[in-house]
């Protein structure tokens, strides 16, 4: 298990004026403090953590958020801030001594600019929501992380989020023209706009992925694109994970960027076909579904074309879709992932190591060879074009050892990719669950800057503590 | 600049050099003007210091994956040699970065480390990203000397703060930029250009956005009236204004995507083939259209692409005239280097909602104005508190974004 620190005495002794002092803040209902109903915050994505907050507060607007933290800064109380908290990282894990700051309830979209290809959306905004908003119209908000029914912007932005598509279309950065920020201080602030790279430091970017150590987000401008024409995927089934890898390189190095290039391993395509009868074939090793974008015969072109590359790894099977149907089915299988695992083995730690593409084999190897030696099984699914890999690793939550187990792996997988030039992570963020790991990825100097660029941000460190960085024993 | 005895110019050949003279400067508290070729060097405010610390001497490309899609050189490799490598792959900068060489009346020729510091991006930006949306991996040297890194090279990344993008277009203000991983993507295989004669700013920028808001993946739009077209020799026999919307794919798909776009804008339309095209758009990304006299001052300007025009309308009357690129939302304007004309741009873009930036001027007029818009109090708190995180000495091209910075 990952320690968190020993809550602040003096600040769970204040808890009740905290309590009141909030409330002032915010409409009648935008405090919660009892304990049954702070149960519902007490966890993320990362459901093997669990902390009851301080309390809860719901503000409704920017305003009210820059009052919350102007109190919060006054009187040294620290802040989680909170979209649907679906981190799979622990980004949004409470503390006892920290209120939850949920930004749920700013969820309008306030401005459609259809000729200018953008549009403002408060935090809590669904990312669905966004392109279910503007689909009307045949334009759509390119970043797709698995969860997005459920996930916010605000929490898109702080984690950086990617998703399915990125191949193309880029990670919420490459996405973004504005936000409206929140500091510790409680000053509200503008970044960016509706125009294309402000001058002066890159202030968007820094904040992007910063897992809310550095302010809060209210107001977010992204890019809104326009949609192909039409999309069509493929499947190609190989004999083993060495040559579907060797596949996923040459169609690299064809010339042609696929808008989606995913790629599962023999447990992830049992798992999956068990779940939706998408047609995988059961005999393949690995798997390969590929998508293209265009007109009918633009994706027939490009089609033919890459099926000529998959050709020649000797493929067990190639199943080009004809229709939308088609492809729905081929996708199917991959958007069940998650649950279908969840079948299989009711707890697993959904991993986010990045390698280059080019150690795909070799990687998937040595992970086999580590979940024979531990004894627990993994299934792995992952974005194949851009090398980040979602090794899932089942366990039993009801035996703590097998929870330990599962960490070690984990952390022995994301050390792994670290080791073979890669990261620890390439979408989910480091929160709590890689805190302690960033000292295989950076030196002590480089991570000695990351804090003192926080700490220009958040003098006190106040904002979303103990995640991110790791623990110092002085703290 | 004055500083231009031998001793005062470092050019180390090693990172581990580049960091000693920095640390060095550090301890003494030393002011050092940071630059690669310095082709660049005109732009923004000017820098004193006593001594020029380059790049230039640390080059040569370290890692070329292409099948994985990622390049890494040295900071002072010639941004010419980048693309050439990449260009015999196949593959090429995906933000398209311009050659002001001829704008700043530089010879020599830019490196990579200033084309990321500076954040300069092309035509493409409008559609792929900035320079900034393909720096996967960073390494310079802080203020006090220390070697940091930060991103690597994978395409995906996001462990710890992101000083790619803090340290992209910092302008060597915040770090030495030693050492960059691009991501790349494979070359369209042909590229077409709509030309569309004719149209006024307004009906121009209403038909970049109609073609942007397509399916077709347009990855040009840009807006010349007629005296910037006469200076592009592909365009010069309109004899009018111009509005330019590129397309790279595949040949057939140029071909189809290009025609179909032609119906759907129902406007009087010519497209240009392969190899004109790519000379207009070389012409757009250098800023060869602008009607910049020699002596005259230079402006970028960014604002949602529908006031593009409007920005072109306001500053006319102070003698000031460019051209659009990126959909509407760049404009690029040139006129008289004075305080005025450079008050007048200024209030074009923030009537507009935008930014600007001076990028060519005399010194003087340099040092006097805010070359890119002051930052709101909060921001400027910030930006204090972020520099003094990484160059607490103040040694890094002192005042370059900023006067006292």
């Amino acid at each position: 298990m990952i320690r968190q620190p020993a809550p602040k005495a003096d600040v769970l002794a204040r808890r009740d004026l905290i309590v009141a002092g909030l409330a002032r803040l915010l409409p009648r209902d935008g405090v919660i403090a009892e304990p049954v109903r702070l149960r519902a915050y007490e966890t993320d994505g990362l459901a093997a953590y669990r902390q009851v907050p301080l309390a809860v507060v719901l503000p409704e607007t920017t305003e009210q958020v820059a009052a919350v933290l102007r109190y919060c800064h006054q009187n040294g109380v620290r802040v989680v801030p909170r979209g649907a908290g679906t981190s799979l990282s622990g980004g949004a894990l409470p503390m006892a001594d920290a209120i939850v700051l949920g930004l749920m309830r700013m969820n309008r979209i306030l401005d459609i600019d259809y000729a200018d290809r953008c549009a403002t959306v408060q935090a809590g905004v669904t990312n669905i929501g966004i392109s279910n908003a503007v689909s009307g119209q045949g334009f759509f908000y390119a970043p797709d992380p698995s969860s997005q029914l459920a996930c916010m912007i605000g929490g898109n932005v702080a984690m950086n989020s990617g998703g399915a598509h990125c191949l193309k279309y880029g990670v919420t950065a490459n996405n973004l023209l504005g936000l409206t920020i929140v500091t510790i201080e409680g000053e509200i602030t503008h970044i960016g706009g509706a125009h294309l790279d402000a001058a002066g430091y890159d202030w968007l970017g820094l904040l992007t992925g910063s897992e809310g150590q550095l302010a809060v987000v209210t107001e977010v401008i992204v890019r809104i694109l326009h949609g192909p024409e039409g999309a069509r995927a493929m499947l190609a089934a190989f004999r083993s994970n060495e040559v579907a890898g060797a596949c996923v390189a040459a169609i690299m190095a064809s010339g042609i960027i696929p808008v989606a290039l995913e790629f599962m391993d023999r447990p992830a395509i049992h798992a999956c076909e068990a779940f939706a009868h998408a047609g995988y074939p059961l005999d393949a090793e690995a798997l390969l579904i590929i998508e293209v974008e265009g007109c009918v015969a633009e994706q027939d072109d490009l089609l033919q074309r890459l099926s000529a590359v998959c050709q020649h790894f000797d493929p067990i099977g190639l199943k080009v879709s004809g229709s939308a149907e088609e492809s729905a089915a081929i996708w199917k299988g991959r958007k069940g992932a998650f649950g279908a695992v969840g079948r299989i083995s009711p707890d697993y730690l959904c991993m986010d190591g990045v390698i280059p593409t080019s150690r795909l084999p070799d990687v998937l190897g040595r992970i086999a060879a580590m979940s024979d030696i531990c004894g627990l099984k993994v299934a792995n699914i992952f974005h194949a074009g851009d090398g980040n890999l979602h090794p899932l690793i089942m366990f039993d939550a009801n035996d703590p050892a097998s929870l330990a187990t599962a960490e070690h792996f984990g952390a022995d997988i994301l050390r792994l990719c670290v080791e073979v030039g890669g990261c620890l992570t390439g979408e989910h963020g480091v929160g709590v669950e890689k805190r302690e790991l960033m000292g295989t990825q950076f030196t002590d100097i480089e991570i000695e800057q990351q804090r003192r660029i926080k700490s220009a941000f958040d003098p006190d460190w106040l904002l979303n503590p103990n995640k991110v960085f790791p623990l110092r024993e002085a703290a | 600049m004055l500083h231009r005895r031998a001793t005062d110019l470092i050019e180390p050949v090693e990172e581990i050099e580049i960091a000693a003279a920095v640390g060095m400067a550090a301890r003494r508290g030393s002011p050092l003007f940071i630059c690669g070729n310095e082709t660049k060097s005109a732009m923004l405010r000017p820098v004193q210091a006593a001594r020029t610390l380059s790049t230039r001497a640390h080059v040569g490309i370290t890692l070329y994956s292409p099948q994985e899609l990622v390049i890494s050189a040295r900071a002072g490799t010639p941004l010419a040699t980048i693309e050439a490598a990449v260009a015999e792959q196949g593959q090429h900068l995906i933000a398209e970065p311009p050659d002001l060489s001829t704008l700043f009346g530089s010879t020599a020729s830019q490196t990579l480390g200033g084309v990321v510091a500076t954040n300069l991006s092309g035509p493409r930006r409008i559609a792929w990203g900035a320079m900034r949306d393909h720096v996967l991996g960073i390494r310079a040297v802080n203020g006090v000397g220390d070697v940091i890194r930060s991103g690597g090279r994978v395409l995906k990344n996001v462990t710890g703060l992101d000083l790619c993008k803090l340290l992209t277009g910092s302008h060597g203000t915040l770090g030495v930029i030693t050492e960059v991983t691009l991501k790349v993507l494979p070359a369209p295989e042909a590229v077409g250009t709509i030309v569309l004669p004719g149209l006024d700013a307004e009906a121009g920028v209403a038909a970049l956005s109609a073609a942007l808001g397509s399916p077709f993946g347009v990855s040009g739009a840009a807006w010349l009236p007629a005296e910037a077209a006469a200076r592009v020799p592909d365009l010069a026999g309109f004899a009018a204004a111009v509005a330019l919307v590129r397309i790279e794919e595949f040949a057939p798909s140029v071909a189809y995507r290009a025609r179909k776009l032609c119906v759907d804008l129902g406007l009087a339309a010519e497209i240009v083939e392969d190899a004109a095209s790519r000379a207009i758009w070389r012409a757009v990304r250098d800023a060869v259209p602008l009607p910049a006299a020699p002596d005259d001052a230079v402006w970028r300007v960014s604002v949602r692409p529908s006031a593009g025009p409007g920005v072109l309308r306001a500053v006319a009357a102070a003698g000031v005239r460019g051209f659009l690129d990126w959909g509407g939302g760049l404009v690029w304007l040139a006129g008289p280097a004075d305080n005025a004309t450079h008050d007048a741009v200024v209030a074009a873009a923030q009537a507009a909602g935008g930014t600007w930036t001076l990028l060519r001027a005399p010194e003087p007029l340099r040092a006097a104005v805010a070359v890119v818009p002051p930052e709101p109090a909060v921001l400027a708190r910030i930006t204090r508190r972020v520099k003094a995180a990484l160059d607490p000495e103040g040694i890094l091209n002192p005042g370059r974004l900023y006067a006292g910075l």
